[in-house]
């Protein structure tokens, strides 16, 4: 039966073990917003980034802000799809500590998967699209850095009860997609044979 | 024919900027309709909860009048020019991508789009050969129809173009189409408005398949063939169990629209363009004198 989990950033190692495939999680405090021009600059341009991962959410985003003085309101945080920074995950997690990465459309190399389990982390799946909702929980931008990448820059955002996330990859190697891809593979075969 | 005022691109500006306000908004009547339909059809717990979110994010964004989704998307136009009106073609593009540059300024819209080499953003969501946009004609009217679609890059990057053969008859054909959905699977955000284009050469081929999207959820190819082969796919498909986000679920698609044109002897070329269940899109008429109406209920002319 699916678990119901309310959590706190930084996560602990704990904490994320104990999520199972399937459980909803909402989430508090802060979430690292990056995507791929951040990734590259840390991992392919070995730039340290600005902040701490230990215990980190990361997402996968790139917002719509508004400039208001030296802050920035935040008008549509949403979710990017996660495949293109799959290859980034193992060192967000060996080197830095993140413990959960929040995104939409999972997460497939056979080594991010390992990542999660050797290392304790999950990935959490929001509802691609769905930024309007995913805006009401986000209740401030607290720190951009790199705004030379903008839009995709590194965001600290502050969020409230966000959620429902979707447990799709556990630290167990559990992964809800990999589940799904291989039955829908599956019933390709089937479905080919019915239409001829 | 009539030479439109000088109001007219003025108009056809302000329509560029207000149809890609409006499509990153307002989820088109026929999407929303299609999305209920799914919710009371799902059955999975997962892919359920999934649509309940779905249409609890179109509530807010109507009621906050913000972005149903981050993405600003590619901005692609499609434009029917009637063959009453004698437009100037430089005037009318400019205009549309002056429309783009005040949409992106005034709504402080994230600009999405940047040089394929060096990624520089010029924060304008336009750049060299963007805004897409696409030319038709329709014979008869003194306007123009100005349909937009910022094409969300989740779905955009889940595009696949193969050159069958001619032997592999139309079993390749599902089977390739069939295959491309496997493989999109969760990343371009299902439910999915699968486009699909279908003869002509590679480059028509794919402008098909995009031009499939413009075409409102319920609406059939008017050939019989390709009708019934809509049906069918969407059918099968929904067989694959993908489900909404790819989480689970019976519902991977809300629609199927192919778009066909004659093919060479030697080719039997098939395209897929993924649209996400956002199904983004907004249609203005602008007349000659610069008059504006938007349409809720566009539809491609010629069916």
């Amino acid at each position: 039966m699916a678990a119901t989990w309310r959590l706190t950033t930084p996560l602990t190692e704990a904490e994320v073990r104990r999520l199972r495939a399937g459980d909803l999680v909402f989430l508090d405090g802060r979430v690292i917003g990056v995507r791929d021009a951040t990734l590259i600059r840390i991992f392919d341009h070995g730039v340290e980034p600005p902040v701490d991962l230990a215990g980190a959410a990361v997402l996968h985003t790139a917002p719509n802000v508004r400039r208001e003085g030296d802050r920035y309101i935040p008008l549509s945080v949403g979710t990017t799809t996660s495949a293109r920074m799959d290859r980034f995950t193992r060192g967000l997690l060996e080197r830095y500590g993140v413990r959960a990465i929040i995104g939409k459309g999972g997460l497939y190399l056979p080594e991010s998967l390992e990542a999660l389990r050797a290392f304790g982390g999950c990935y959490l799946a929001i509802v691609g699209g769905a930024a309007a909702w995913q805006t009401l929980h986000t209740e401030a931008i607290e720190a951009v850095y790199w705004e030379d990448l903008m839009p995709e820059a590194l965001w600290v955002f502050r969020v409230k009860e966000l959620g429902p996330l979707f447990v799709a990859i556990d630290s167990h190697g559990e992964s809800l997609y990999a589940e799904v891809g291989a039955e829908a593979r599956a019933r390709l075969g089937q479905i080919l044979a019915d239409t001829g | 024919m009539v030479i439109p005022e000088p109001a007219f691109y003025e108009a056809v500006e302000r329509a560029a900027a207000e149809t890609y306000v409006k499509a990153l908004i307002d989820v088109p009547a026929d999407v929303r309709a299609a999305l209920d339909s799914a919710r009371r059809r799902e059955t999975h717990p997962i892919g359920t909860r999934v649509l309940e979110l779905v249409a609890l994010n179109i509530r807010v964004a109507d009621e906050r009048r913000i972005l149903v989704c981050q993405d600003t998307g590619t901005p692609v136009y499609w434009v029917f020019i009637g063959s009453g009106l004698a437009v100037d073609g430089v005037r009318l593009e400019s205009a549309i991508r002056r429309g783009v540059e005040a949409a992106t300024r005034d709504h402080s819209l994230r600009s999405s789009i940047c040089h394929p080499l060096s990624r520089e953003n010029p924060q304008t969501n336009t750049g060299y050969r963007v805004p897409v946009v696409h030319f038709e004609f329709v014979a008869g009217v003194e306007y123009l129809d100005l349909v937009m679609l910022p094409k969300g890059s989740g779905s955009e990057n889940q595009s696949f173009l193969k050159m069958l053969s001619p032997a592999d008859g139309v079993a390749g054909i599902k089977k390739f189409i069939l295959e491309s959905v496997v493989e999109a699977g969760p990343k371009g955000c299902p439910p999915y408005i699968v486009g699909v284009g279908l003869g002509g050469s590679a480059d028509l081929c794919m402008v098909l398949a995009k031009r499939a999207l413009l075409r409102p959820i319920g609406s059939r190819n008017p050939d019989p063939a390709v009708a019934a082969l809509e049906t069918e796919l969407l059918g099968a498909i929904n067989r694959l169990g993908i489900g909404p986000q790819g989480l689970g679920g019976v519902v991977t698609a809300l629609a199927v629209h192919i778009e066909h044109a004659y093919t060479h002897i030697s080719q039997s070329p098939v395209a897929v363009n993924i649209q996400c269940w956002r199904g983004l899109r907004a249609a203005a008429r602008v007349h000659p004198d610069g008059r504006t109406e938007v349409l809720d209920r566009w539809q491609p002319p010629g069916g």
